[in-house]
């Protein structure tokens, strides 16, 4: 998507447009930039700028990269198999990294490390208590051997980013489960998952808003009528009872990559509609423009109206609502899984973790069962949120 | 303004069918029925059920009839004789079991409205009047927090912090040396430290929200000419806030019923679940994977009418307060 070709109405300095003045009342300057350099910028150079100077806006962009990017590789960055079962060490509690270990003189070292455990067994509950044992070191480093994995599925690898050297010792930085999976490769397994059910979900959804919205705005009368009914019941459901009810319907036979999908088209099944309303409003408003009745007199199809000449210039709304759309994908999954009929083991997702966390007592006994998954759901929801507000802020840049 | 009521009656029956028609899709999607599936986990343990005895049921509750006809018995037998079928796992009517339920559902919802009405309403004038003060950039951090924890998690992370912290159990609406007991003041007192939790859950994300709106309405209110005619006539700074600006930005309060009512009974759904509270929600997601479908369907169609009436009553009252709404 680079220059579009509208922007006639749009440059300040283009002079009156006849009696309707549709263009910019006020002009998209701000200190420090060159007035001349402006009204020669297209659109999306406009667009940028406005973007990057919003500071929250551009951070929660970042994180939201970083955990796509931790999403990508997550075979690589996680120091172990997220299924990959430590008897010994059921909800041991998360080691803590050091990085200088005291030499007998009382030197320093250079050496990063966690520290070990020590196990004692209760006799009456037979539960295993863990300490940590100041005493015992276990070395750690940088693209280390450990469990092999094949990496995207395809490449057979063995080197994780960073792990303990042994990989008979125990590393959990964030604790361990009730079977001793370690929770922070869980976590990065996680990461993919969650992460790509809101992209995935959102292009369906995506699609679904796009057409309807543009033929609702667009043809209006009876069209429009028929595709606002079906908005206003769809809205006027409570969201979550319609997803339970859609869920509960997936078959426990299917493969897990088939729920995935199935769960992705529920979460997106009724995430349109924001979407569709917004593509319509913009619509109604666009379509008595002179550009769309120079486009119908120089004998353009109605899709090509609607495709060609009308919804580019929305793109910018479109991304901004889309992104606004993603967090609630994501918690929706995670609320589905959580509930026992979203996505299940041994596909982790956030809400698969979470699961873990359902039962009050197990999160008396193992804290970061519950804070870390639901620490990762809401710093993505929120970087998602302001990225999307950025967005939306940035999408119409001759406003102020 | 009668007519107004009731166009907008008129207009709220072809949603009633289209949220009837959903509600049936969905206890209609799952492969197979209740019958069968209470056949597989028969035959699992081993015992055996006489197949005239299936058809008979089958042919009873109109299993194999097609999907129009049965659709038209389940809805014809709610609207017009208030049957809402048959349970299969309860093996009582419907109508015996979601009345109890749906009222809870509806009376917490609604104590979480008015939890949302009453935290919003000052922090949001406060916010608008003072802002970029201390005081509105902590209330904008908690509005986003707010907005960004899902229900669930919230209910879990308050959970935990009281069995923590205060050693109280939070599951359900009463101590258990309170279940069944006489209503005597500690037992009100004990449902009230019950029901604090599921209420701030709920509530939580809807006042962030209405914050957000309040704050940007009154804002623009607040720099209005009138405003500053009000000021310059000399009426005290409270009066000039209070008087005009304030009732002006509080429609959204009222059409809140409206967006808001969707949201706290899909958050009182979800949330019940977690905290165990004996509202629609956990009844209806048993019902939902035994496909137990009649009840299941009762449930969803029943919270889509909630939530259409809360919109009725909320365009009723905004028409009210405003005739603007109501003249066109």
């Amino acid at each position: 998507m680079t220059h579009l070709d509208y922007p006639s109405t749009a440059l300040p300095d283009d002079g009156p447009h006849g009696s309707e003045e549709r263009g910019p009342a006020i002009s998209p300057l701000r200190p420090g930039m060159d007035p001349g350099k402006i009204a020669v910028s297209s659109q999306w150079t406009l667009i940028w700028q406005k973007f990057f100077s919003n500071k929250v806006a551009v951070a929660a962009g970042v994180v939201v990269l970083f955990f796509y990017f931790i999403g990508l590789f997550a075979e690589f960055l996680a120091p172990t198999s997220p299924s990959l079962a430590q008897p010994r060490f059921t909800y041991a509690p998360p080691q803590s990294l050091s990085f200088f270990v005291t030499d007998a003189d009382g030197g320093w070292t250079w050496q990063p490390h966690v520290k070990g455990y020590t196990t004692t067994v209760d006799p009456a509950s037979l539960r295993r208590a863990f300490a940590i044992d100041e005493n015992s070191v276990i070395p750690v480093g940088f693209f280390v051997e450990g469990t092999p994995y094949r990496f995207w599925g395809l490449i057979e690898m063995k080197t994780h980013l960073f792990g303990p050297l042994d990989p008979s010792q125990p590393m959990n930085l964030l604790g361990t489960d009730s079977l001793g999976r370690d929770l922070l490769s869980r976590l990065i397994h996680g990461t993919r998952i969650s992460m790509s059910i809101g992209l995935i979900g959102v292009v369906s959804s995506l699609v679904i808003g796009v057409v309807l919205g543009a033929l609702s705005g667009y043809f209006g009368g009876w069209t429009d009528l028929v595709i606002q009914r079906i908005i206003e019941v769809i809205s006027a459901m409570p969201t979550i009872p319609l997803w339970l009810g859609l869920a509960a319907a997936v078959p426990i036979v299917w493969s897990p990559i088939t729920v995935y999908f199935v769960v992705t088209l529920i979460v997106s099944l009724l995430a349109w509609t924001g979407l569709a309303r917004e593509v319509r409003g913009r619509f109604l408003a666009l379509r008595g423009e002179d550009f769309v009745t120079a486009a119908i007199l120089d004998g353009s199809g109605r899709a090509r109206v609607i495709f060609r000449h009308i919804l580019p210039l929305l793109t910018s709304h479109i991304l901004a609502v889309v992104t606004l759309a993603i967090p609630t994908m994501i918690v929706a999954e995670t609320a589905l899984s959580f509930l026992g009929i979203g996505l299940k083991a041994p596909v982790v997702s956030w809400g698969v973790l979470l699961q873990d966390a359902q039962n009050i007592r197990t999160v008396a006994t193992a804290p970061w069962l519950l804070i870390w998954p639901a620490g990762a759901v809401v710093i993505t929801v929120l970087a998602f949120n302001f990225l999307g507000d950025g967005m939306r802020d940035a999408a119409d840049p001759y406003e102020t | 303004m009668w007519v107004y009521v009731v166009k907008r009656i008129f207009l709220m029956i072809p949603t009633l069918f289209g949220i009837s028609l959903i509600s049936f899709f969905i206890i209609q999607l799952p492969p197979g029925d209740y019958l069968t599936s209470l056949l597989a986990s028969m035959s699992d343990s081993g015992q055996t059920i006489d197949p005239a005895e299936i058809a008979r049921m089958r042919a009873t509750y109109g299993l194999d009839d097609p999907m129009v006809v049965q659709y038209f018995k389940w809805i014809s037998g709610i609207v017009l004789r208030g049957d809402f079928g048959y349970s299969f796992e309860w093996g009582r009517p419907v109508s015996d079991l979601i009345w109890d339920r749906m009222g809870s559902t509806l009376s917490i919802s609604l104590a979480a409205l008015v939890f949302v009405w009453a935290v919003s309403l000052p922090i949001g004038i406060y916010s608008a009047v003072h802002r970029h003060s201390v005081g509105d950039h902590v209330a904008t951090f908690f509005g986003f927090l707010g907005l960004a924890i899902p229900n669930f998690i919230l209910a879990l992370t308050l959970m935990y912090v009281s069995y923590k912290y205060f050693g109280q159990s939070v599951g359900g609406l009463f101590s258990p040396e309170y279940i069944g007991a006489d209503w005597t003041w500690g037992r009100v007192w004990d449902l009230f430290m019950h029901l604090w939790i599921p209420i701030v859950v709920i509530g939580t994300s809807g006042t962030a929200a209405l914050i957000r709106i309040l704050r940007a309405n009154l804002t623009d209110e607040l720099s209005k000419p009138y405003v500053v005619t009000a000021r310059a006539k000399g009426l005290s700074e409270f009066n000039v806030v209070m008087r005009y600006p304030v009732r002006i930005a509080l429609n959204p309060f009222v059409s809140a019923i409206g967006w808001v009512l969707p949201n706290l009974i899909s958050g009182v759904t979800i949330t019940a679940i977690v905290l165990n509270l004996p509202t629609a929600g956990p009844l209806l997601l048993r019902a939902l994977v035994s496909q137990d479908m009649y009840l299941a369907g009762s449930f969803i169609l029943l919270m889509g009418v909630l939530t259409l009436i809360g919109m009725l009553i909320s365009d009723v009252l905004l028409a009210l307060l405003d005739p603007r709404i109501r003249f066109t």
